[in-house]
């Protein structure tokens, strides 16, 4: 087996509205549903709608040989299902050609998984109930973390729930001379496949692809077959692991991004030994390698593939903390505000808007947040974590003299 | 009398303390029957027409005058410094000369040119603003008849100089804050230069508090029996009733006011984790600005109390009254506060305020908690009592309307005669 596993990350946090200290027990809705629209619209006219008419079109181009798998965050589809009805649409049309995979993850997009057992699993449950609705009953097999998060004991806790691989970065650190182009397995549960992200490979497309000053500028897809072709014989399978809005959003589509995926599966096709394949058919028809040992979480970001673009500085950790003492507590209630609100505020967005990392040495790593700083951005998230605090501590009261 | 006024701002076009102390002192001479030549670098128009107001952006410049050379002469050293500004921390200051220093000239033409349309801000033009403010007060002095010069803060220095050269009137040196209470001991050279010549030059020198009598007197040298202290009071002592409700079951605690040294904001945070080990039912706010704030939000997350300590950012106008309003203590821990007007604000609301004996506020407040700025276990011992034995706190709150009510401007302004008196009679 020579094959190439596309996997794209469809995901959009929803954001906080700028909720002030006097607001706290005044104002119980923290959403910006007019950033939020708007955000969502921009990306699925740039990206997602166009993406989505190329992707079915190589579809039937090439009848089945050319194929994909999408993760779509819970939070995603709950927007998209508000705000782009198409975009839900064009998607289901997709899945229902039965080439395209959709893996399985945490509802909202959350780090639950490096806190507590409980709320990872309820929220992996979560997501796939709404995959299960919105696409005719799909039952997704294999998982994909937040922002490719992976430890041993992750990946054990995703076993246990049944799932027959998972997705992670193929971090220097990890492999050392290793290479990621193999399939791997749990050092806990050998049963669950793990796949690597060549990121080499998949940066050249996601990042580097209009990088005028990156040497191999421009990039074809001659280039691109070539690289492919001097990929060592033994090697099984090159993961291409990227953000969806890789397509039109962070790479325009001036920069010929389009034109780019519309041709690269014919070249690959027709130049190379490789063929596509799905996670889930990499992971049944893979020959495992080894056992791989990941004794500390690692993602797909920054240089580090660590975690620190979430859980670096102080700021972090407080909301962080702050934010899972409530679990328990939360957990006994039922209110449907309150759980969808415990839910988008565990979004691993709203801590990475909080990252001092790059705020430190004077780049402003805006892109990614609404925010003019991290400080601003933990203050506005405090202030709405204290009003959700004070929400549970009244309804709590309610159901004690309920039961007297 | 006939007083020639130097300020530097006038309400409602102001961004700090100095401008409302003008305005009530103006106002408190008014109540006496004393002109006033009030000058302003720039005027707005809408100013409350309480005085002879003249705005130095309209003043023409005659350069005939022989003396005007004099002065320059004195004026030339304020340019060679002319990136300082006065009122940003060190770090907001370091950010502002790093752009400014790539594109400064190092003498500015507009300043020899007859008419010079000033910003009349804290900008960056600032010390070629000073020095040419200084120029058009030597022209007012020689146009405007009066008995006696009156300048406020080192601003105005040398525009209070330039005219007592032209005229050979007594100047009146009116301190404010000193560059000690703004920056702590790395003080800015230039400023403490330009406020050691005022005081040097002047007939007389008021300072708004004993604290800062003390101030002038050790570090600038200024002979005990040239200062008097002239406290700050209150426009309007009147209770300020609010229908504003706070929306939180739990206590507030409020610091208002600039995040920088010389307020003491590290105090006030390090004081809430103890009150909240204590009681878990207290929410404290940090409301306003500055280079320290970025600082105060890591060290409240450091210390885990991010759900009970919150951040506004600067706040206005209804803003600054509400947050008054459902304020249950107001804290003022400056390390360094010439007078501080803002917990008589907190009184005006009915909040019990603690401050500390640093500032000249405390001469004046009887009924407050006083603290040393750097004790916050006295702080916090004091924010708790305020907190939960309602005796205190109703105390004060019904003695110190009252006490405000004795805080007058006309009482200032009375005081503030019989220095000018006193100073001609000297001359």
């Amino acid at each position: 087996m020579r094959t190439i596993c596309f996997y794209f990350q469809v995901h959009q946090p929803l954001r906080i509205k700028p909720y002030r200290f006097f607001d706290i027990g005044d104002d119980h809705y923290y959403w910006d549903d007019y950033s939020n629209k708007s955000i969502i619209r921009k990306v699925a006219q740039k990206c997602y709608l166009p993406m989505n008419a190329l992707l079915l079109d190589l579809i039937h181009m090439h009848q089945g040989r050319f194929k994909v798998a999408f993760s779509i965050s819970g939070v995603c589809l709950d927007q998209f299902e508000a705000f782009a009805p198409d975009v839900l649409e064009s998607f289901k049309k997709l899945v229902a050609t039965g080439h395209v995979e959709i893996l399985s993850e945490t509802d909202a997009h959350a780090l639950c998984s490096l806190k507590s057992k409980g709320e990872f699993t309820r929220m992996v449950g979560r997501h796939a109930e709404k995959i299960k609705r919105h696409f005719n009953g799909y039952t997704p097999k294999v998982f994909r973390n937040t922002e490719l998060i992976y430890s041993d004991k992750i990946g054990g806790m995703v076993a246990e729930m049944g799932y027959e691989g998972m997705l992670t970065e193929g971090a220097k650190h990890i492999l050392g001379w290793k290479s990621p182009n193999f399939v791997y397995q749990n050092s806990i549960d050998p049963n669950l496949k793990i796949l690597l992200k060549n990121f080499q490979l998949s940066d050249d497309i996601a990042f580097r692809f209009s990088n005028k000053t990156w040497p191999d500028y421009p990039l074809t897809t001659e280039k691109f077959v070539t690289w492919l072709n001097v990929v060592p014989k033994d090697q099984e399978v090159v993961n291409l692991f990227m953000d969806y809005e890789t397509f039109g959003e962070h790479q325009w589509a001036e920069t010929g991004i389009f034109e780019f995926m519309k041709a690269l599966p014919s070249a690959v096709l027709r130049n190379t030994d490789f063929d596509f394949s799905t996670p889930s058919e990499v992971v049944k028809n893979g020959t495992p390698v080894a056992k791989i040992h990941v004794p500390t979480p690692i993602s797909w970001a920054d240089e580090e593939r660590d975690l620190t673009a979430w859980l670096g500085n102080d700021l972090q950790n407080e909301a962080f903390s702050k934010l899972y003492e409530m679990e328990t507590r939360v957990k006994n209630i039922e209110d449907e505000e309150i759980q969808r609100d415990w839910n988008y505020l565990q979004t691993s967005d709203h801590f990475y808007y909080m990252c001092t990392k790059f705020f430190s040495d004077g780049h402003v790593h805006s892109y990614f947040s609404h925010y003019d700083t991290p400080y601003d951005a933990f203050i506005n998230y405090m202030n709405v974590l204290s009003d959700f605090i004070l929400r549970v501590k009244i309804k709590e009261n309610e159901m004690a003299e309920a039961e007297e | 009398m006939k007083v020639l006024m130097f300020g530097w701002e006038f309400p409602p076009h102001i961004s700090g303390g100095l401008g409302t102390a003008c305005y009530g002192l103006v106002k408190g001479l008014n109540h006496h029957n004393q002109e006033v030549i009030f000058v302003v670098p720039k005027l707005w128009g809408d100013e409350e027409p309480l005085a002879d107001f003249v705005n130095a952006s309209d003043v023409v410049i005659d350069y005939r005058e022989k003396k005007f050379k004099k002065i320059w002469k004195n004026l030339t050293y304020l340019e060679v410094s002319s990136f300082l500004v006065p009122y940003l921390g060190p770090e907001e200051f370091k950010k502002y000369t790093d752009f400014s220093i790539h594109d400064r000239t190092d003498v500015d033409e507009s300043v020899f040119s007859n008419k010079f349309e000033f910003s009349g801000k804290y900008g960056k033009d600032l010390m070629k603003e000073v020095s040419r403010y200084a120029l058009v007060a030597a022209q007012i002095a020689k146009s405007k008849e009066h008995d006696v010069i009156h300048a406020h803060d080192w601003l105005a220095f040398p525009a209070g100089i330039a005219a007592k050269e032209i005229s050979g009137k007594p100047l009146i040196a009116h301190i404010h804050a000193t560059e000690f209470d703004r920056s702590g001991e790395s003080v800015n050279k230039p400023v403490y230069d330009i406020e050691r010549a005022g005081m040097h030059a002047a007939d007389h020198v008021v300072a708004v508090s004993h604290l800062t009598r003390n101030i002038v007197i050790n570090k600038y040298g200024i002979h005990p029996d040239k200062v008097s202290v002239l406290h700050n009071a209150v426009l309007d002592a009147s209770i300020i009733k609010s229908d504003t409700r706070k929306h939180v079951p739990e206590k507030i605690v409020t610091f208002l006011g600039r995040i920088t040294f010389q307020k003491g904001p590290e105090y006030f945070v390090e004081a809430a984790k103890k009150v909240i080990d204590r009681d878990p039912n207290v929410r404290f706010v940090m409301a306003g600005n500055g280079d320290l704030l970025n600082k105060m939000v890591e060290r409240v997350a450091e210390l885990g109390m991010g759900t009970k300590f919150h951040f506004t950012g600067f706040l206005k106008g209804k803003d600054v009254d509400d947050m008054y309003a459902i304020s249950d203590v107001y804290v003022m821990p400056s390390v360094s506060e010439p007078f501080g007007i803002a917990p008589l604000e907190a009184v005006r609301h009915n909040t019990p305020v603690i401050i500390s004996k640093q500032s000249g506020v405390a001469e004046v407040l009887v009924n407050a908690i006083k603290v040393d700025f750097w004790d916050v276990d006295a702080m916090a011992d004091a924010i708790f009592g305020l907190l939960h034995y309602e005796s205190i706190s109703k105390m004060f709150r019904e003695l110190g309307s009252e006490e405000l009510k004795k805080l007058k401007w006309e009482h200032v302004a009375a005081k503030l005669v019989k220095v000018y008196e006193k100073t001609i009679l000297k001359k």
